[in-house]
């Protein structure tokens, strides 16, 4: 097993307050691992941090053996780490297909005057993007709203599109953000069946964000857990269930049903 | 089936502009020809203002600075050096352009060229401002631009202006920029750079994260629509063969913005269409502002008037008219054929519009 | 430069400064509230000084009613310009109610060509405004200190109103937060409204000043100070008024010193105001008194 991602001692500060204090995890290539923790832990500054929407104050991100902290987000998503966002955010002008191969943009190599006079390498790639992104819409059943707009699909599957947009930048690495925030528990288990179906057939890594532990209990062999910008858990579902320091976190928050 | 018919429409249609140009540029007055000019010159402003702010969605407020740098470029490339001479009797102007004289292609290509890499030394910086700060910024450097130009009297002789530019615009020239200006414009939001760049229009934090270089792609839109600007600006200095500092004053920018809003963000149809309709509207209420004679009655003009009507209806427009005149949709033959069913099925029942092709 | 001279330039600088200050508060508010470049507030300027013209050469009213009378119209102008033309706007894109703003704009500066026509006035001031005064070895016309003054009980005031009263209260609440307020019982309406007759008073009272300095008006005087002015609101931390007060203080000042230092850079005092924005847009794009917001991912 290699590691795919390396979280060495992560700090991040704004102003005052510090929302990540001395955070540390490796992330090993194929696996499912989840975050929790508590509204307010620190878990998107994390995400953020990763995918380069923040500098680390301290620490490094190393992905792929490489250290990508402080590189632009755009950079690295190019090397592989694609994210969906917490609250949805579509390209409302785009269409279904478009939102997706906006993806694609990253890989294209033909420059903007080629792809003005419509020369023939453009034209190519162009049509490549397009298939392969019906392909990609196919795999996961968005492939009838292809032509639709993306505010006009029922919220579920916005949050599918989002993925399968971030799927589009073939990552090596995924990080989703609260997938199943605001879905009621069946439309959540769907999902997680669903994250579970792109693990097995991407070929890749899944890191997630999920707000309730029991949204994850059933498909995330691994869970961290972390308080006030500070990981206090880290271990199989079992493990996290029964650690003090989780209950005494998450006492109140935590569905024992 | 459908795309062959709509290509030999098209070829057809251009066909007709062109013998019109033609037509038009043989036998209408000055007068005319110029208001046709004009039309063509606004349009590209427009055009380009939709391509920043309606596709891009950087709301830059440097038209008329832009326009400025390339009225001026291209003034001092084609102005003869014995009409230079004549221009600059306070302060000679400056040795290596006094004795120049370029074909007006050259001047126009040069002075697009120009404004394209001095707007985006300006950009450059400002881009990292987001929404109105981008606005306030790029508004500044305008401003900047015309005080500089009336400032630094051995190149741009001042307040003064520049005076018998030669008159090379005819109307192939305008027209045929602006056929050109769209002609890249609609293939580049046509194609992935114009994905990623309304994707940035819709979410910057999205976009980026999805692996589009924000810099690379609003520095693209910037530099592709200021160099029409300045081609434009060049148009219009050797149209009105007079240019000086205040032409190009902010409220250029506000007329272009009204304009482009007014005939839709995000469709470059409806900037053509508003921005022709606005100039041909304040040449048609020109009477209004000068003396006229009824009969044996003399009415004295009201100067002030047309701006007055045209505000007036610019505000109409935005106030019941969310999306401006043509929303984001363009022309297309298809369009237009759907257009004609639906006009017919309402005027005759019998005939149901379908959909034939 | 002599240090009398070095005073009085200052005072010149501080008088100008005061003029922008007022008529940036207006544009703040505005924008603090709406987040709308509120681009015709200008133009609002110019017809304070129309009304407070007419009011002495048509009205033959005394100059202090005249003054009054000007503020209320140009305020009663200010409201309308609010209710007809942005109120409806505001579900809106945001492009739309800043072209509404230009249209405004237009409308106001062609009208005043129409009806007031397009040539400059000669706006006298009051006697008492046109007096040389000598304080040691300084001299200086009697208005400089009066702007100053009149300019000082105003923020003073506007200060108050904005910190102790209800009205002023619910307006920092808007301009946190238009929609919670709103849902919280506070009538958004009437509080814009409130801001905009606030703003656009100011904005009277800038013209007045503004004329009685520079005694010639004319349709489009409103564009550069109301320019300057907004340059000074964005200086100041846009949406803030005590930002506004002291970018357009500093505005004033630093203009003024430039041309009495350099007097040969005087033609690129305009080019220097706005490179000035432009840098600390670069640096601090959240103005001198502004709150760096975070954005939320």
């Amino acid at each position: 097993m290699t590691t795919l991602l390396e979280v060495k001692d992560l700090t991040k500060r704004f102003g005052g307050l510090t929302a990540v204090n001395h955070f540390s995890t490796q992330l090993v290539e194929g696996e499912l691992c989840a975050l929790i923790g508590p509204n307010g832990s620190g878990k998107t500054t994390i995400f953020n941090v990763i995918t380069g929407i923040y500098e680390p104050t301290e620490g490094n991100i190393i992905f792929q053996g490489e250290d990508i902290s402080g590189k632009r987000p755009d950079q690295i998503t190019k090397k592989g780490i694609a994210r969906t966002f917490q609250n949805i955010r579509l390209f409302k002008g785009l269409n279904v297909l478009e939102n997706v191969i906006v993806g694609k943009h990253l890989r294209l190599a033909s420059d903007p005057a080629s792809a003005i006079l419509h020369l023939p390498n453009y034209l190519k790639e162009e049509s490549k993007m397009r298939s392969s992104g019906m392909t990609l819409l196919e795999s996961l059943g968005l492939d009838r709203f292809a032509e639709d707009e993306p505010t006009s699909l029922p919220y579920g599957l916005q949050r599918k599109l989002e993925i399968a947009r971030a799927l589009a930048t073939e990552p090596r690495l995924l990080l989703l953000d609260e997938p199943a925030a605001g879905m009621s528990p069946s439309d959540a288990e769907e999902l997680m069946a669903f994250i579970q179906h792109i693990l097995d057939s991407f070929n890749l890594t899944i890191f997630l964000i999920e707000h309730q532990m029991r949204v994850v209990m059933g498909i995330c062999p691994r869970i961290i857990v972390i308080d006030h910008g500070e990981k206090i858990a880290e271990g199989n579902p079992e493990q996290i269930q029964n650690d003090d320091r989780v209950i005494e976190a998450y006492l109140g928050v935590v569905d024992h049903a | 089936m459908k795309m062959k018919r709509n290509t030999i429409l098209t070829i057809i249609a251009l066909l007709v502009i062109i013998v019109l140009l033609f037509l038009a540029e043989k036998s209408l007055n000055p007068y005319y020809k110029r208001i046709l000019n004009l039309c063509a010159i606004y349009s590209i402003f427009s055009v380009t203002f939709n391509l920043i702010f309606g596709y891009t969605g950087q709301f830059s407020l440097g038209h008329a600075g832009f326009a400025a740098i390339g009225a001026y470029i291209a003034a001092l490339l084609t102005l003869s050096p014995a009409q230079k001479a004549v221009n600059f009797f306070l302060k000679p102007i400056i040795s290596p352009l006094a004795n120049v004289e370029f074909p007006f292609l050259f001047a126009l290509i040069v002075g697009g060229l120009l404004t394209a890499v001095l707007s985006m030394l300006i950009a450059w910086p400002a881009l990292r401002l987001r929404g109105d700060y981008l606005a306030i910024a790029t508004l500044g450097f305008s401003e900047i631009i015309r005080s500089l130009m009336v400032n630094m009297q051995s190149l741009t002789n001042g307040a003064l202006g520049l005076k018998g530019i030669p008159g090379y615009t005819n109307l192939f020239w305008s027209w045929g920029c602006l056929a050109v200006c769209i002609f890249i414009i609609k293939r580049l939001v046509d194609s992935s750079y114009g994905r990623a760049i309304s994707a940035v229009r819709d979410d910057e934090v999205a976009a980026e994260a999805l692996g589009v270089n924000l810099f690379k792609h609003k520095m693209m839109a910037f530099g592709v629509s200021s160099f029409f600007v300045g081609v434009a600006g060049g148009l219009m200095a050797n149209l009105i063969s007079t240019i000086d500092p205040k032409v190009f004053l902010f409220t250029l920018t506000y007329q272009i913005v009204g304009v482009t809003v007014m005939g839709g963000m995000g469709s470059l149809t409806g900037s053509v269409i508003s921005a022709s309709l606005y100039t041909i509207f304040l040449e048609a209420l020109r009477p209004l502002e000068s003396q006229f004679t009824i009969g044996s009655l003399t009415v004295p003009g009201i100067p002030g008037m047309r701006m007055v009507i045209f505000s007036v209806l610019l505000l109409m427009v935005i106030l019941f008219s969310r999306k401006g005149l043509m929303g984001n949709t363009e022309f297309s033959w298809d369009g237009l054929f759907r257009l004609f069913n639906r006009l017919r099925s309402k005027k005759g029942e019998g005939s149901t519009g379908g959909d034939e092709s | 430069m002599t240090f009398d001279s070095f005073l009085q330039n200052l005072a010149n600088g501080i008088s100008l400064g005061s003029l922008y200050a007022l008529i940036a508060i207006g544009y703040t508010m505005v924008y603090g509230i709406l987040r709308l470049i509120n681009f015709a507030h200008g133009d609002l300027v110019m017809l304070g000084s129309y009304f407070a013209f007419y009011g002495v050469s048509m009205f033959f009213l005394p100059w202090w009613a005249a003054f009054i009378f000007a503020i209320a119209v140009t305020a009663g102008v200010g409201v309308v310009m609010e209710k007809v033309a942005y109120r409806p706007l505001r579900e809106f894109p945001r492009i739309n109610l800043f072209t509404a703003a230009v249209a405004v704009s237009f409308l106001l500066e062609n009208l005043a060509i129409v009806i007031f026509g397009g040539r400059p006035k000669a706006f006298s001031r009051p006697p008492f405004l046109d007096k040389m005064l000598n304080i040691g070895s300084i001299t200086f016309v009697s208005y400089t200190p009066i702007i100053i003054g009149v300019s000082l009980v105003l923020f003073v005031g506007l200060i108050l109103i904005i910190n102790h009263t209800k009205a002023g209260t619910a307006m920092r609440a808007l301009s946190k937060d238009i929609e919670t307020t709103g849902l919280m019982g506070v009538n958004t309406n009437k509080i814009i409204m409130f801001a905009f007759l606030l703003g656009s008073c100011l904005a009277a009272v800038g013209g007045i000043l503004w004329a009685i300095k520079f005694p010639q008006i004319n349709p489009l005087m409103g564009v550069m100070p109301g320019l300057k002015a907004f340059v000074a609101a964005v200086l100041g931390g846009i949406g803030n008024v005590g930002g506004a007060m002291i970018g357009g203080l500093l505005l004033g000042i630093v203009e003024i010193m430039l041309v009495a230092f350099f007097p040969s850079l005087s033609g690129y005092r305009d080019a220097f105001s706005f490179s000035i924005l432009i840098l600390l847009l670069l640096f601090r794009p959240t103005g001198i008194m502004g709150e760096v917001q975070p954005e939320k991912v």
